[in-house]
């Protein structure tokens, strides 16, 4: 288990939380140290409460534990939201100067740090610069040097003047100072710093990156929590490609134009979250039917209706297995960390060209926002590799011609897999609808056609079942009794709940699964072991009643849907429970 | 190969199952005419249909085409055309499929101005499911679901493109042979969302707004001396609700397509087959 250390900046939404959090998430990262965070918001703009949270080890860390060793308080609600995680000795830094803050009693076992955040940010410059104040202080707490807070600093301010950046780093020094001279305390923090260059992004920026590198050209979306952040990382970017972001109307338009620009022959895709997936339902309908490559990024967050926006669940994998009226594929790809959420879109790009399929990349509130650092090599843009399936150009349109010269978008071919032809190619105009159709993409109803195209559309799973590798990932002791499975964002939990488990002498086999449709077969797994539990974000266990189906074995589950993701600790408490009740009742 | 275009080029060798007499056939050779007078063929040319007895006409018309799902025509249009400029992009569908269940979309279009043609075939009522009142039926005409009539206020299409910021706004008849080619023609060619409101008569379920209604009254702008590029004059002739008009209402020359305001003039659809060469530079930007 990682030596970690856990810090926290909270306060109201409004205070600039995320963008302090995030200046020390950057300093640690750019100081060679790995780091992981999480934000605890509320939807609305002012009022309320926010945080933003982090855990940094020269060691990797992968999820959030319910510990907190530093705390920078801005309102007083930030300590009693935070009450259980913190501990004898944790610090909490405050300016009682501010108003809402006179008066507030720090528990006896921690020790609190009244710094005049406000004043002496003024002294710096500008009230503004008060959190910066705080990080100063937090770097003399933990004994970190503040170089590194300066490098972030830098990065952060400056494109707007050295002026702003110079007036930041002051800012620092006299919240380092301020602690340094007025508290003579021992603090027993220190945080090393490594030689190691990190990135440090999260789920929807990588979701982003994979699509740039996928050569994705066209995207069209609808703001909404958390898929928000796709859009914005990729204006301003996907422009350098020659590629380009419509912020549209509503998500009806969204997917249509984004099926549009894939109709033209583009790499397109929409991202969204539950409430836009279901208005997206009807045209996903058609986008299956008419056989068009599209990738729809779900970004899943609490539901049902507008649910808790800012908040975890793993409720859309029913939406997304079987959302729609009638019968048709679909794959769905749930990337279980933020490097494979770059490489699961780039090979959603692929498979969604190569079965002429649309594919459903399914990440969750947990994977989008949280930030975790990587070596660059994580995103080795020389290993990505794409794959335009059967794009036929003018030289093979006439392979696909019928005897009266018509191309066959809709061939009825052995691999199920039709052909595509750009407009633009010559001699290959022809038609698609969500009727059902002919080869030639025309309306009929005539029963022979009518099941050779839904054989024809289920063999393209066939196909790509056989020559894809559609696998899970496993960690832990494979040979262990206990089998763990689970999907999407809980992997980095699980893994680190092994830790934990160890240390009571529990043995765990994790398998972690990225493909929801076609999906590896656990039924041999799940048989051979002892003890199955499903953990998953959800209430009714979706990815569980699955599995269930598959095995034929009725298994154990573990559901959190308090809108809170896992954490390490408590997971492993929750394992040993389940594992503790399944063996009472063989007793 | 344009030179050697017919407008039969653009017919497919599908029997189109209009009832006999349906306004639709003349809207769709108009269209074909246009398409071939301006120098398009089937390859270059695609055709987004709405759903409806108009949203046939992607199947009765040969070029590349998609028959999308009821009332989302216009974004499928923009897609295509923002992913490939070099496509002449036609979108088709009736009034109830881009005035009612699509009408959010079509505020949009407009504002948006995708350099596309919008050809919406208006027989003022809803065809394909035999018969209801449309958002242009008049407001005591008694269909099945609505008796005594809707009893609101059709909606005038012209006047929300023009309150919506359009760039071109024209109307047309389809019976009207010549000049109907000629105004979708003009929309073709006009730089930006070229907008076209067509009388398009169904001659089973619509029994006020027929052939002879629109011949009677259709005054034509063209001999009316309009200047089609004065916004006043065009909104005198749009917010008239004593005449029928055709031609031409409105023109704004200096309306810049979204595409070159965006800078989205090339065609994206060519990738290579790998990540860009520079990618390493979007992982160095986060470090
Ligand atoms: C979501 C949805 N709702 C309802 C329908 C049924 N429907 C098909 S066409 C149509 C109205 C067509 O009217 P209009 O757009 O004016 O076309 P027309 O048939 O008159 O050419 C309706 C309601 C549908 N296809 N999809
Ligand atoms: S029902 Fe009306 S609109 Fe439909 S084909 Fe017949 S005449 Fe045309
Ligand atoms: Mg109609």
């Amino acid at each position: 288990m990682p030596a970690d250390f856990n810090w926290a900046i909270g306060g109201e939404a409004g205070d600039g939380i995320d963008s302090t959090g995030k200046i020390f998430a950057q300093a640690l990262s750019r100081a060679g140290r790995h780091v992981f965070t999480s934000k605890d918001f509320a939807s609305r703009i002012r009022g309320g409460y926010t945080a933003y949270k982090i855990r940094t080890s020269v060691d990797q860390v992968q999820s959030v534990v319910d510990r907190l060793d530093v705390l920078i308080a801005l309102t007083p609600r930030t300590i009693e939201e935070n009450l259980d995680e913190l501990h004898d000795g944790s610090v909490i830094i405050y300016d009682g100067d501010r108003t809402t803050m006179q008066g507030v009693e720090i528990p006896d076992e921690m020790v609190g740090l009244d710094v005049p955040l406000k004043s002496l940010a003024e002294d710096a410059g500008g009230a503004i610069m008060r959190n910066v104040v705080a990080l100063g202080a937090a770097c003399e707490v933990t004994n970190f040097p503040i170089e590194n807070l300066d490098s972030a600093l830098q990065k952060r301010f400056g494109n707007k003047g050295q002026k702003l950046v110079d007036n930041n780093k002051d800012a620092a020094r006299l919240g380092r100072d301020y602690v340094g001279d007025e508290y003579d305390h021992e603090f027993n923090f220190n945080l090393e710093t490594t030689e190691n260059d990190y990135v440090l992004l999260n789920g929807d920026e990588a979701i982003g990156m994979g699509a740039l590198a996928a050569g994705c050209r066209f995207y069209s979306g609808y703001p909404i929590t958390p898929a928000t952040n796709v859009m914005e990382y990729l204006v301003g970017r996907i422009e350098r490609y020659g590629g380009h972001v419509v912020q549209a109307e509503d998500e009806l338009s969204a997917i249509n134009m984004a099926l549009g620009a894939a109709r033209a022959g583009a790499r397109s895709m929409t991202a969204t979250s539950g409430p836009g997936i279901d208005l997206m339902t009807e045209t996903f309908g058609l986008i299956a039917t008419s056989e068009t490559p599209l990738v729809i990024v779900d970004v899943m967050r609490s539901g049902p209706s507008t649910g808790m926006p800012t908040k975890q669940e793993q409720g859309d994998l029913n939406q997304m297995l079987y959302g729609g009226h009638g019968e048709i594929p679909r794959f769905v790809i749930t990337p279980t960390s933020i490097d494979e959420c770059f490489w699961k879109t780039v090979e959603a790009f692929n498979l969604a060209e190569k079965y002429n399929i649309p594919v459903y990349l399914a990440a969750d509130l947990a994977l989008a926002v949280t930030e975790q650092t990587y070596p660059p090599e994580a995103f080795d843009m020389d290993q990505v590799e794409i794959d335009r399936g059967k794009l036929v150009d003018e030289d093979e349109i006439d392979e696909w011609l019928d005897e009266s010269e018509h191309f066959r978008t809709h061939a009825l071919t052995e691999d199920g897999i039709s052909p595509r032809a750009k407009p633009g190619t010559a001699g290959g105009a022809h038609m698609s609808t969500g009727l059902e159709h002919d080869e030639l993409g025309r309306r009929t109803e005539d029963t022979g056609m009518r099941v050779e195209q839904v054989d024809k559309r289920n063999r393209k799973v066939e196909t790509a079942i056989e020559r894809e590798s559609f696998d899970y990932r496993e960690f832990g002791n494979p040979d262990s009794d206990n089998l763990v499975i689970s999907w999407g964002s809980n992997e980095g939990a699980l893994v680190e709940a092994l830790d934990f488990l160890a240390e009571d002498d529990l043995d765990v086999h994790v398998i972690s699964v990225p493909y929801i449709f076609p999906r590896p077969d656990l039924s041999e797994e799940i048989n051979a072991a002892e003890n199955v539990i499903v953990v998953e974000c959800n209430n009714t266990g979706q990815f569980a009643n699955i599995l269930e189906h598959d095995s034929l074995r009725r298994v154990q589950r573990i559901n959190k849907y308090n809108g809170v993701r896992f954490k390490a600790d408590e997971l492993a408490e929750d394992i040993k429970e389940t594992l503790a009740e399944t063996a009472e009742v063989h007793q | 190969m344009s030179s050697q275009v017919r407008f039969t080029d653009f017919k497919s060798d599908k029997q189109p199952t209009w009832c006999p007499g349906c306004g639709d056939f003349g809207t769709m050779n108009g269209m074909m005419k246009a398409l071939a007078n301006t120098g398009n063929d089937p390859d270059n040319t695609f055709v987004v249909a709405g759903i409806g007895c108009s949203g046939k006409i992607g199947t009765y018309m040969h070029s590349y085409a998609l028959h999308g799902v009821h009332g989302r025509a216009l974004p499928v249009g923009a897609g295509v055309k923002l992913a490939n400029p070099e496509l002449e992009v036609m979108v088709a569908g009736g009034d109830g499929d881009g005035y009612s269940i699509g009408a959010g979309h079509f505020i949009h279009a407009v504002r948006r101005n995708v350099n596309m043609t919008y050809v919406v075939m208006d027989n003022r009522i809803y065809g394909l499911t035999k018969g209801q009142a449309s958002p242009t039926s008049r407001d005591d005409f008694e269909t099945s679901t609505s008796p005594q009539g809707p009893k609101q206020p059709p909606v005038n299409p012209l006047a929300l493109a023009l309150a919506s910021g359009a760039s071109f706004i024209a109307q047309s008849f389809s019976s009207d042979a010549l000049r109907h080619a000629e105004i979708v023609q003009e929309a073709i060619e006009h730089d930006g969302f070229g907008f076209v409101n067509v009388f398009s008569p169904c001659v089973t379920f619509n029994d006020v707004d027929t052939y002879d209604y629109f011949r009677d009254s259709l005054v034509d702008l063209k001999e009316e001396g309009h200047d089609e590029t004065d916004y006043e004059a065009a909104k005198k002739v749009i917010l008239d609700s004593e005449k029928e008009y055709q031609g031409v209402m409105y023109r704004d020359e200096n309306a810049v397509p979204y595409g070159e305001a965006h800078g989205v003039t090339e065609n994206m659809t060519e990738i290579g087959d790998g990540a860009p060469e520079d990618a390493m530079d979007l992982v160095r930007e986060f470090y």
